[in-house]
């Protein structure tokens, strides 16, 4: 766990980027290692050198992505270089796929450390105590590559102050090649130590991302002592933890770093972030009201959607069931990426865990169906009450942070979310105490893993050119609403916010208040786009809250450009009718990942950045002072 | 002992204000107080204890101890949102605008805020209070150039623009934190100029540091000056230039153009 965390903390401190394909890089090390320790590592020198060639080898392929992507991207707004090792953690999981296949590996145990030692009576085996060893090893290793080196001194200066290293003259590219180097070669070294203990498999990259960007955060955003300790606290918690509430222990987790980040906004031995690198780039340009063109564009994209069903009646062969289905979808994901978009943009929030008011919103509304027997309508609206309620508790805590802490603090409140869901808290709780059913079966409530299966609306909505109706209908009215908000003096004291903290604080706004609001609205919406989604599918599984589905939001709200309100829409079709054409080949994932990375080199602004350059000047869809190319 | 010209009304009381820092005295009981429609410069060596007094003004700085007073009523203690509500407007030494609106939706948000209107909801912003924006906005001379984006605006017009906003909840006083930092010498003489014009219009008040002594002894109605966080002069400008302790601290550290004996 420290070895990840302190690699990707490492990497965050110099290079400033938040590195997602760290997640990737630590399964790679696992599969790199496990391939080899097959080929060499009978013995006990073969495996050690095994886990050091997996080590460099995934150390290698960081290189790669730097000199290959990241390079290209520095200047780019911190957002875009997210997506684009977004892009890469996709690539990377088709490849590992295609490489060994679905199946998951189980680790040959190591030679030499096979037995197990008695310690207070407890049999504890040679290898945790191994690993146990390692961990400090590689920290004093760490700690004197920083303090005694040249190359050590350079990269630390850089975590402090980057312009002025480099007014300095130092050689920044290859700095940061080589912190990259560094960072992926821990990622690599964590994968591949831990597979005797739990070998190799395709999920692991999401798993360990969650837990790496916790321990970080927690410790301190570059700092490897940080993470070290977080690193040690989170492993005694972990182990206590599993006695007192055997089910909780990832709930514990975030609960702890929730309450470190309420009291210490910058994580244990973090340092405040440093004003005035918050915006690269241009600034947005001023809100204008839509010219006549794009209304009119936007009247006809309407009008089409309301035109699809009679189209289905009409010509049952060319407008089938399926493209129903898919607008329906694509409508809920542009519903939910422009409630997203709402404090992302102007708000300037960047949220990682908005899928918690998602399903939060879903689940409200399932539930409500399951055990009060709620007519469809009442559950309906519960959802985005639900979530709006979900939201407001949660953003009390996020809206006082900014940044990559507030992005890390949603990330964390969605993961208790996701927990409390899949481990089917009010479930064990009940279990607990002794709560069970007429036949003595204890009670499932968020039903864990299965979900919540049969929901469907009720008479008069079930069918689908009603249900159809329904949802374009409402996702339309949300996107309306929402454009108001943004026009309104709210959404100007939002950007207000973003733009000057210093400026809002001088006219008298309390931002914290507006961005709490803003926060509890979007969630609203966000619920909203949830019940519409639980309703067309007849179920809701803990996947609606994961970390996968906040990404699939932010993707799709950057892809279109976050600078625009007509951004995430495009951004949020765009992604889910891609989702849906390459879905249907083998390694789709594969194709998604090169294809995000390629629009991130090619079209830094987003989609319709990219509209409001060139194209949008031929069709006359932007003003000619709002372009910027 | 006032400089002001219509009425001797006290806007600002200052009593014995005190600020340590980790032992050093920053800030050292300091005690003035500014009328209506006068200008009261700060001066000092870096390090003196300018911003941090300031900062006790405008509340962004809790003082260890004194007394801050506006229009008679104590302000201390109270964030800086709750001082602006109370009539005390301010520019800052690097200009703070938002950079994605326009010049006249800036002056507008100051107003919707100062209105409590900041969190509607459904009327677009640009319809509220229009006029009055314009009014504000012709009053600092940038009228014409109301819907371009601060992004893209000149140093010196962002600084009028901050003036016009700084304007829009009708301030008492006017807290300018080196108000011409960073612009042409001209420049600087045409936003004092216009700055000393407002506030003899509207009665306000203005307290302001500033580095550059030809703006101070042209435009302040009254000096102080701190050195080592003590106020060790204050007067009309003539007998300030005069006074022997202030020629000693800019004489005998570094020379500072202006301020040598007239």
């Amino acid at each position: 766990m420290f070895l990840v965390a302190s690699g990707l903390s490492i990497i965050f401190g110099v290079t400033r980027i938040v590195n997602f394909a760290h997640g990737s890089f630590y399964m790679l090390g696992a599969y790199i290692g496990y391939t080899l320790v097959q080929a060499i590592g009978s013995t006990a020198i073969g495996f050690w050198a095994a886990v050091l060639i997996a080590a460099v080898a995934v150390g290698a392929i960081g290189v790669v992505m730097e000199i290959l992507l990241l390079r290209r991207i520095y200047r780019a707004p911190e957002l875009f270089q997210l997506i684009a090792t977004f892009g890469v953690i996709l690539v990377i999981q088709d490849v590992a796929l295609w490489v060994w296949g679905s199946e998951d590996l189980v680790g040959p145990q190591a030679p030499g450390l096979k037995g197990a030692t008695s310690i207070l009576g407890k049999p504890i085996p040679e290898y945790d105590l191994a690993l146990i060893a390692i961990s400090p090893l590689v920290l004093v290793g760490l700690w004197a590559l920083f303090k005694l080196t040249r190359w050590g001194t350079l990269v630390r200066a850089a975590t402090q102050d980057r312009q002025m290293v480099a007014a300095l003259g130092v050689n920044q590219r290859w700095l940061f090649t080589g912190v990259l180097f560094l960072g992926s070669a821990l990622a690599g070294l964590g994968g591949a130590v831990q597979i005797p203990k739990g070998g190799a498999d395709l999920l692991m990259d999401f798993n360990i991302l969650a837990v790496a960007f916790v321990v970080v955060v927690v410790g301190g955003m570059g700092s490897i002592f940080g993470a070290f300790w977080a690193a040690v606290l989170f492993g005694i918690l972990q182990t206590f933890g599993i006695q007192i509430l055997p089910n909780s222990t990832l709930v514990l987790m975030f609960l702890v770093m929730a309450v470190v980040l309420i009291f210490r906004p910058w994580g244990l031995l973090g340092m405040p972030e440093t004003l005035g690198q918050a915006h690269p780039g241009p600034p947005e340009q001023p809100l204008r009201p839509a010219l006549p063109r794009v209304r009119a564009l936007g009247g006809a994209v309407t009008a089409l959607l309301l035109a699809l069903p009679i189209g289905h009646l009409v010509f049952p062969e060319l407008v089938g069931v399926f493209t129903l289905v898919l607008v329906i979808e694509i409508m809920v994901f542009v519903l939910f990426a422009a409630a997203l978009h709402f404090i992302m943009g102007p708000g300037g929030m960047v949220s990682f865990g908005h899928a918690a008011y998602f399903g939060g919103g879903a689940y409200a509304a399932a539930l409500l169906v399951k055990f009060a027997d709620a007519p469809f309508e009442l559950a309906f609206w519960s959802a985005p009450v639900g979530a709006a309620l979900l939201a407001f508790l949660f953003g009390w805590f996020c809206v006082r942070l900014s940044g990559v802490y507030f992005a890390m603090l949603t990330l964390a409140f969605a993961q208790i979310a996701w927990a409390f869901v899949f481990q089917d808290m009010p479930g064990s709780v009940l279990k607990t105490f002794g709560i069970a059913d007429e036949f003595g079966t204890p009670l499932k409530i968020t039903g864990g893993d299965d979900g919540l299966n049969d929901i469907w609306p009720s008479g008069w909505a079930s069918t689908r050119i009603a249900y159809y109706y329904i949802a374009v209908g409402l996702s339309v009215a949300a996107l309306w609403i929402m454009r108001r908000f943004l026009y309104a003096p709210f959404g100007y004291t939002l950007r207000a916010g973003r733009d000057s903290p210093l400026r809002a604080a001088a006219i008298g706004i309390d931002l914290t208040r507006h961005r709490w609001l803003a926060f509890t609205l979007s969630g609203a919406f966000t619920g909203l786009a949830g019940a519409l989604f639980l309703f067309s599918k007849g179920s809701v599984f803990p996947t609606t809250l994961e970390i996968a589905r906040s990404f699939d939001a932010l993707l799709m709200v950057l892809l279109g450009g976050v600078q625009s309100l007509f951004g995430p829409i495009v951004g949020a079709a765009a992604l889910t009718w891609l989702n849906d054409l390459f879905s249907v080949l083998s390694y789709w994932r594969f194709l998604l990942g090169v294809t995000i990375i390629a629009l991130v080199l090619l079209l830094p602004q987003g989609i319709v950045g990219f509209a409001g350059t060139r194209l949008g000047r031929r069709l006359q869809l932007a003003r000619p002072e709002e372009i910027t190319a | 002992m006032s400089g002001a010209q219509h009425e001797c009304v006290p806007v600002l009381e200052v009593e014995s204000l005190s600020r340590s820092f980790g032992g050093v005295r920053a800030v050292d009981r300091v005690s003035f107080t500014l009328f209506s429609s006068e200008l009261l410069a700060m001066i000092g060596p870096n390090g003196a204890g300018k911003t941090t007094c300031f900062n006790m003004v405008n509340g962004q700085l809790r003082p260890d101890a004194g007394a801050v007073r506006l229009n008679g009523r104590s302000i201390l203690g109270l964030p800086p949102r709750s001082i602006w509500r109370l009539g005390v407007g301010r520019t800052f030494q690097i200009t703070a605008t938002f950079a994605s609106m326009t010049v006249r939706e800036n002056v507008q948000m100051a107003l919707v805020s100062y209105h409590r209107r900041s969190r509607a909801l459904w009327r677009p912003a640009r319809d509220h209070y229009f006029d009055e924006a314009m009014t504000l906005l012709e009053r600092v001379g940038m009228d014409r150039q109301y819907d371009r984006a601060c992004g893209v605006l000149a140093y010196g017009d962002l600084k009028r623009v901050e003036l016009a906003v700084a304007l829009a909840n009708e301030p008492r006083l006017l807290l300018m934190d080196e108000p011409t930092a960073g612009m042409a010498p001209r420049e600087r003489m045409e936003l004092m100029q216009l700055t000393t014009e407002i506030v003899h219009e509207r009665n306000i008040g203005v307290l302001f540091t500033e580095h550059d002594m030809d703006v101070v002894f042209a435009y302040a109605d009254r000096i102080m000056v701190l050195d080592r966080g003590q106020l060790i002069s204050e007067g009309p400008p003539m007998a300030v230039r005069s006074d022997r302790k202030v020629q000693e601290i800019y004489l005998g550290g570094s020379a500072v153009y202006g301020t040598e004996p007239a």
